[in-house]
């Protein structure tokens, strides 16, 4: 739309954390930056430098999930699967799920935890507070 | 022409109000007799006569003001709360508004006897000037009772509704990361944006990973409802938790089938209890099978 030509946005960080890429987003996300981290996501799995089981995107610091966004969310999932890890949304704050709710968008075909904690349980690793261990099986 | 007449309205209005100051006393004696005053200050005759003086003084000041039709003229403020609490120990002693404003217009006829001495005594050809004006003034007291009645009704009404909407939504916490929300009564728009909003909350501060709906105090479920359900139960997915609905009766397993509601993607149970060893089996907790035909009950 308008922002294109405007001085790209930075774009946001992915880090990995053993086979698990987290993803932290913040504030407002301009719509090109969402579309950038779909592409960086996507190839992160099937190129990056290792081997990805899953995806866990924290959203605790969004104030609003537009129409948008929550497409760009349900895509990501859905690549992800594709590539054969898994996507965890975690930490949607309670105005913004009973906003998403009301438009429509319950993004069913997404894995939800309470918070980066859950998250990672949910995937099968034992949260980060506990002592270093190798993932337990039965992801 | 207008300009005479509107002088001497407000000749007449000036009139009454010094009538009113200097039968202050009378006045106050006589009305504190009346129906209205004596079963409101049941206490002490000294009471009511002090609270009729009140009144008289705001009448007096209305009438000086020139403003007799006006019901937000500012004479009325000293006494609009008085005069509301009067009125509402009058509706809680069982009384319709209808009749206290029957109370309120009885107020009208000892001020009127006493102004007809007074101008009989003065052979005052003028009297009816006055006597208009005390008419208007006693209807528009009748107003301000009447608002005050129903603004009393209306505070108590959305107090109620405040109140209600806070007892109906409890949030109880059943187990360690486990809260159920017992729904009784039916379930509107207004409640359940409260329910979710207030389950929500209470995700986030216990940590629940799963939420239980009870909808066994839920009379009725219709296409509306059964809606308010799905989105509560979307919204509590989108935080992480699992949704559980439970307290079907079978009246309203029938209903939601009838309907052709699709509850599809909600977990159902049928009671309170099934939810809860669902939960628990979900947290890997070991739940003991219920006892079959012995303890269990037909619901």
């Amino acid at each position: 739309m308008t922002g294109f030509s405007a001085a790209r946005p930075a774009p946001v960080p992915v880090l990995t954390l053993g086979d698990i890429l987290l993803v932290t987003l913040q504030g407002d996300l301009h719509d090109g930056a969402a579309e950038q981290l779909q592409h960086d996501i996507t190839h992160r799995i099937a190129a990056g430098p290792g081997p990805v089981g899953g995806v866990v995107i924290d959203v605790s610091g969004v104030d609003i999930v537009d129409s948008f966004l929550g497409r760009v969310l349900a895509e990501i999932a859905a690549n992800a699967r594709l590539l054969a890890a898994r996507t965890v949304l975690a930490g949607l704050r309670p105005a913004v799920a009973i906003t998403l709710v009301e438009l429509g968008l319950t993004l069913p075909g997404l894995v939800t935890a309470l918070n980066v904690d859950d998250a990672l349980a949910r995937l099968g690793r034992t949260p980060s507070a506990a002592p270093p261990s190798h993932p337990e099986e039965g992801a | 022409m207008q300009v005479a007449e509107h002088d001497t309205a407000s000749e007449a209005a000036k009139e009454l109000g010094a009538f009113l100051e200097r039968r202050r006393e009378q006045i106050a004696q006589r009305w504190a007799d009346a129906t209205l005053f004596r079963t409101v200050f049941t206490i002490s005759r000294d009471e009511a006569v002090e609270a009729c003086k009140a009144v008289v003084d705001a009448l007096a000041d209305v009438a000086r003001s020139g403003r007799l039709e006006d019901v937000a003229a500012p004479g009325f403020d000293t006494v609009r709360d008085q005069l509301g609490r009067m009125a509402g120990s009058r509706a809680q002693a069982g009384f319709d508004p209808a009749h206290i404003d029957g109370e309120v217009v009885g107020l009208r006829e000892p001020v009127a006897a006493l102004l007809r001495a007074e101008f009989a005594e003065a052979a005052d050809p003028d009297a009816h000037g006055p006597t208009l004006a005390l008419a208007v003034l006693m209807g528009t007291l009748r107003l301000v009772v009447m608002n005050t009645t129903v603004h009393a009704g209306q505070e108590l009404i959305s107090r109620q509704r405040r109140q209600m909407l806070e007892v109906a939504t409890p949030v109880i916490s059943l187990w360690q990361g486990i809260v159920a929300v017992p729904l009784i009564g039916t379930l509107d728009s207004a409640r359940s944006q409260v329910v979710m909003e207030t389950l929500l909350d209470a995700i986030v501060d216990q940590r629940a990973a799963h939420v239980i709906l009870d909808i066994t105090g839920v009379p009725t479920v219709d296409s509306l409802v059964a809606q308010h359900l799905m989105k509560t139960a979307a919204a509590a997915r989108l935080m992480g938790a699992e949704c559980i609905i439970s307290g079907i009766r079978p009246a309203i397993a029938q209903t939601i089938v009838q309907l052709g509601i699709d509850l599809g993607s909600i977990l159902t149970r049928a009671t309170l209890a099934d939810a809860l060893a669902h939960a628990l089996g979900r947290q890997d907790i070991a739940v003991p099978p219920r006892p079959v035909a012995v303890g269990a009950s037909p619901r």
